[in-house]
């Protein structure tokens, strides 16, 4: 990339994949389990974090020299409960359709851990432009698993995918259907999410060797 | 910049200067967005009231759209014929019911106090709905909704929505799907008014049985299908005393 140094390139791609915050650093997966059921709650919420964590990442970034250490978990969390009820409250006023959408979404960023776990890790020690693509990268890296696990439970719990049925209809008995097969409901239940997850997890641990801890 | 931001009157001094500006910010927009927001709710109700009873932009499979927010107080005047608010055995008629908060009568009721029912009877191509509006809880936080029942107690239209429903199970409480399946449920058994139920293995899917009181459950979202079914009952039980006055029997 031309753009990007190849360090700062780096901050983008390497959570994608071999630092991936979901599959590998373990930040994110409450929402991951909670909200997958569907590919449309998977896309909104990825796109939400993108704003949020990067948005955020700069604030605590400039902030991070006068930031107190004692108080500093405090400090992020009003920065970004701040940051996230100054959006909602102007698209109450402004978008109010949008709003209805995203409101649900509210406090499951708020208390997101893989916005306070990239501020911890990440922000407190390096610059606004270093920051800010790191928030990038690891809402991407997240939004990504969150997609594929919403394909995957939306596809085998409902038959559909952004709620148009792809299989056919399961009460009728057309398409797939017709040959006697059956929606999983236990894809729709949030334990679902964990054992796609820790399937994605074997998958990308038995494809890179460096990523598996010696005893 | 030389400051030791261990010292306790730093931390102390930052974290009294911290919460002066957040809170400034946000209670300046909290006040000066909140005539917009205001406005929006207002709206959105009557957009909410017109959808139960049918009025709405709903164009082909799992749309639902309300009437445009520029048309809707036009539309509002013209569907809805009165607005009437009971009190215990008083009935008056009030054009802005509408705003009643249910969340505040249902205090004031616990309080002792005579709550004040609000209820809609709309006009539709010659047929009278009467609208209810709900108040219950889902799993994480409030639902509401409106139901619209014709003079045989048949719903006609509902519209449910949520506080904080988890998106993708309890959230699609909202969905056309969902909603449309309450249409031409009966809230009577007998003469009872049981409200419908939110069941799970009614072995009804299509929803074809309409003399069931009961509609199929959302699965996974258990609890706020339940929720459902609570709001709708103790809802209308609310207003039994008046709708046995209008039931055409």
């Amino acid at each position: 990339m031309a753009l990007l140094s190849k360090k700062d390139a780096n901050l983008i791609l390497d959570p994608l994949a071999d630092n991936n915050p979901i599959t590998i650093q373990v930040l994110g997966i409450c929402s991951a389990l909670a909200i997958t059921a569907e590919l449309k709650a998977s896309v909104v919420m990825a796109i939400s974090v993108l704003f949020v964590l990067a948005m955020g990442n700069v604030v605590i970034s400039l902030m991070r020299n006068i930031i107190p250490s004692k108080i500093r978990i405090i400090v992020q969390l009003i920065v970004v409960a701040a940051l996230v009820i100054i959006v909602d409250q102007v698209l109450k006023a402004y978008a109010y359709e949008l709003s209805k959408t995203l409101s649900v979404f509210v406090g499951l960023i708020i208390t997101n851990c893989i916005i306070m776990g990239r501020f911890e890790a990440f922000a407190l020690a390096n610059g606004p432009w270093k920051s800010f693509l790191d928030g990038i990268g690891n809402s991407l890296g997240y939004g990504i698993i969150l997609i594929i696990v919403g394909f995957f439970r939306e596809l085998l719990g409902s038959g559909t995918l952004f709620g148009f049925p792809v299989l056919g209809n399961p009460i009728t008995k057309t398409g797939l259907y017709a040959t006697g097969y059956e929606n999983n409901g236990f894809m729709i239940i949030p334990p679902a999410a964990l054992i796609v997850v820790g399937i994605i997890i074997w998958i990308q641990r038995s494809g890179n060797r460096a990523l598996i801890e010696d005893n | 910049m030389a400051v030791n931001t261990d010292k306790n009157s730093y931390t102390v001094i930052f974290a009294a200067v911290m919460v002066v500006i957040v809170g400034t910010v946000l209670a300046f927009l909290a006040s000066s967005l909140s005539d917009k927001i205001e406005e929006n709710k207002r709206l959105e109700k009557q957009q909410n009231i017109l959808y139960a009873m049918g009025v709405n932009e709903n164009e082909g499979e799992g749309s639902v759209s309300f009437i445009p927010t520029d048309k809707v107080a036009g539309e509002f005047t013209k569907y809805i014929k009165e607005q009437l608010i009971i009190e215990g055995d008083k009935i008056t008629k009030d054009d802005q019911a509408y705003l009643i908060d249910l969340k505040r009568q249902a205090t004031a009721a616990k309080n002792g106090d005579v709550r004040k029912l609000p209820l809609f009877i709309g006009n539709k191509d010659g047929s009278k709905f009467y609208i209810i509006p709900m108040r219950g809880k889902g799993l994480w936080d409030a639902i509401w909704g409106f139901v619209a029942l014709n003079e045989q107690m048949v719903v006609q239209g509902v519209y449910f929505d949520h506080a904080g429903e988890t998106p993708g199970l309890g959230a699609n409480i909202k969905q056309r799907y969902f909603m449309d399946d309450f249409a031409g449920e009966s809230i009577l058994a007998g003469a009872q008014y049981l409200g419908i139920a939110v069941a799970k293995g009614n072995n009804d899917p299509l929803n074809k049985i309409k003399d069931d009181n009961e509609v199929d459950a959302l699965a996974g979202a258990t609890i706020t299908g339940n929720g459902v079914s609570d709001m709708i009952r103790e809802s209308v039980n609310l207003y039994k005393d008046y709708l046995e006055t209008i039931r055409v029997k």
